[in-house]
């Protein structure tokens, strides 16, 4: 109702066009496409030594798109996505442990991770801002206590993922690989068509200004909590493949708010509220471990740094910067205008994005 | 009689919680900004407190006169370069700022003073205690601390009533814009506050150093209690952030009294209790309360 009005608004002026889709946009999804498939190849041709920075790769990617849902679209700042980390890497034992098929499980685990969601988002999406962000740490401090006080599932030793005897070192790790790469496409095309929606729009309504977004018709409730379930869901396969990589599930490392600063870092330098922008601060945060993580403590004084910085200085990031230097828009979420300059009574095939070439 | 001495140490503890937690409540009330890295200051603080007092040879209540200024000045240097900067750029900019600084903060002392637990030297006043009755000591330094953020609570609660400053800031805390129209100052009031904040904040810091131990990575439990007793207390309400700690700090020595393991747990599960229960706090303003809610959710 709100958004298609505007648009047949614009219809009485046959000559103007509106847009969102571009050549640029045909050709980059063409080339996602390629390289996704390149990287499914990946353990045929390259086997090991690829994998597993690149698993590291895609898990940051996927949860650098998650917490862009909630934080970059819709406003809501948790820090305690570490949470949902821990939830689904505990899911995942669990199912294991009952005999479903470790891998199959991620799926499980993204689920038990939504529906654990549910009532958490009860308790928090009452609050907004600062507040919100830390009630957020409070519950994943209240998931992690709960964790060290079972001994059900190890207590604070920890248990080893069950049900993985039967795979040779080698498949085990080509299908780690596989479920971690299509559970970061999954993250980053479910977040864009997701946003694409009507829900996109009223997403960043409610993030920008929650009262001008209710005034306005948009159900602000109702978007904070698919926002808030999604993202806790994807965040749970991202935990059930962290399990899967780890062998592993101990509670401190798996409710570690390291995950939170990560998924901060990488969306603001990467670029807030766009689909491009975690992919990129995603890339860069990998980089940055690659060349840093032997410094320890300074390569996270230098996340944090370098997060404060991108709020204050370039509080687009990466890819607000360099998308709007190219006019690239190459996963677009908002419309254009495609139509005649005042006056001209032609219409050159022009877009907003290369106003020179006609 | 173990009840009424679990009590009793759990409304001593409660002291140094609402003593950390006042600062935050300010922060908040002044500048709308809740300050995610208010924990790792008090840490800082204490860190502080041990340098001064490990190179000058004194306990380190000796060290106060230097460590509180020097505090000060921290927390207006911090408010002028960091969060009113970010205060500009919108409703998130400061979470995402704070959390940064936190995340900074926690990894230099890492880098400064290793993961090694440390504590302060509290001198005499650390060990000495004194009998109500046969089953009930107190130890001195809980009755100082909680003492303290008495008096902490007391002085800020005069300045903010009775005195020029405070009209300015209330002013400011009511509303920004009419404040700047009368002619108020914005900047220094924002200045002096976020300086008290921080001084309170290490001076909380100096308490948990010396009653317990503490390492670069307390920060963030010492935030969530302190958050803790802000909700609980009402946000807003100075004496309200004391009763909230002291709820904290009786649920945590009660609870630990039965089993130790379940302590904390508890106390996050009454917070979330309240959450649930009583959104605004006990003692809250409807204003502070809307604030906090989330906007544009009925209820």
């Amino acid at each position: 109702m709100r958004r298609p009005a505007v648009f047949r608004a614009a219809e009485p002026l046959a000559t103007v066009a509106v847009s969102r889709w571009s050549r640029t946009a045909s050709a980059f999804t063409a080339v996602c496409v390629v390289v996704v498939a390149a990287l499914a190849v990946v353990p045929y041709v390259i086997g090991g030594p690829a994998e597993q920075p690149l698993i590291t790769l895609f898990t940051f990617i996927a949860m650098a798109s998650l917490w862009n849902l909630l934080a970059g679209f819709s406003g809501l700042t948790s820090f305690g996505q570490n949470a949902f980390i821990g939830i689904g890497a505990y899911a995942l034992y669990v199912v294991a442990l009952h005999g479903v098929n470790p891998f199959a499980g991620i799926i499980l685990a993204a689920i038990a991770a939504a529906v654990v969601s549910l009532p958490v988002s009860a308790l928090v999406l009452r609050l907004s801002g600062g507040y919100f962000a830390v009630a957020t740490l409070v519950v994943a401090a209240v998931f992690q206590i709960i964790a060290t006080l079972s001994p059900s599932v190890g207590g604070t030793t920890g248990v080893s993922v069950p049900g993985l005897a039967g795979y040779a070192d080698v498949l085990r790790e080509a299908l780690t690989y596989w479920a971690t790469l299509a559970v970061a496409v999954a993250s980053v095309a479910g977040v864009y068509l997701l946003v694409r929606r009507t829900f996109g729009l009223d997403a960043r309504a409610v993030g920008s200004d929650p009262v001008a977004a209710a005034s306005s018709g948009v159900r602000v409730g109702r978007i904070r909590l698919l926002a808030y379930v999604a993202a806790a869901g994807g965040t749970g396969a991202v935990g059930a493949l962290i399990a899967l990589q780890t062998l592993y599930v101990e509670p401190t490392s798996v409710f570690s708010i390291q995950y939170s600063v990560y998924m901060l870092f990488m969306v603001l330098v990467g670029g807030m509220a766009t689909i491009e922008g975690p992919v990129v601060g995603a890339l860069v945060l990998f980089l940055l471990q690659e060349t840093l993580s032997a410094y320890g403590a300074w390569y996270l004084v230098i996340v944090g740094g370098l997060a404060v910085a991108a709020t204050l200085v370039a509080s687009r990031g990466i890819w607000g910067f360099v998308g709007e230097r190219l006019g690239w828009s190459l996963l677009p979420v908002g419309y254009r205008v495609r139509g005649p300059a005042p006056g001209a009574p032609d219409p050159p095939a022009t877009s907003r994005a290369d106003p020179n070439k006609s | 009689m173990n009840w009424v001495n679990a009590v009793i140490q759990g409304m001593l503890l409660g002291g140094q919680y609402a003593l950390i937690a006042c600062g935050l409540s300010l922060a908040f009330g002044v500048m709308r900004i809740v300050n995610l890295a208010h924990g790792d200051l008090a840490v800082c603080g204490a860190y502080l407190g041990l340098v001064l007092s490990s190179v000058l040879g004194v306990p380190v209540w000796v060290t106060l006169p230097l460590l509180l200024p020097a505090a000060f000045v921290a927390g207006a240097a911090l408010q002028v370069l960091l969060f009113g900067r970010a205060l500009r750029h919108g409703v998130l900019a400061p979470v995402l700022v704070t959390f940064g600084l936190s995340v900074m903060i926690e990894n230099l002392l890492q880098v400064a003073a290793t993961s090694d637990p440390r504590g302060l030297n509290g001198g005499a006043l650390t060990l000495a205690s004194f009998h109500i009755t046969a089953g009930i000591t107190v130890s001195w330094l809980f009755l100082t601390a909680f003492l303290t953020a008495c008096a902490v609570l007391s002085c800020l609660q005069v300045l903010l009533s009775r005195t020029s400053w405070g009209r300015k800031v209330r002013a400011t805390a009511d509303d920004l814009d009419t404040a700047r129209l009368v002619g108020i100052r914005v900047r220094p009031v924002f200045a002096t506050v976020a300086g008290i904040a921080v001084a309170t904040a290490a001076l909380a810091g100096v308490f948990i150093g010396t009653i317990g131990t503490f390492d670069p990575q307390a920060g963030t439990n010492t935030l969530i209690f302190a958050f803790e007793a802000v909700v609980i207390g009402g946000i807003g309400s100075l004496w309200g952030t004391l009763v909230g700690g002291v709820a904290l700090g009786v649920t945590q020595v009660v609870v630990g009294e039965v089993n130790q393991a379940y302590a904390v747990l508890a106390v996050h599960l009454l917070f979330l209790a309240v959450l649930t229960i009583r959104p605004g706090g006990l003692f809250t303003s409807h204003q502070a309360a809307a604030e906090v809610r989330a906007r544009g959710v009925p209820g």
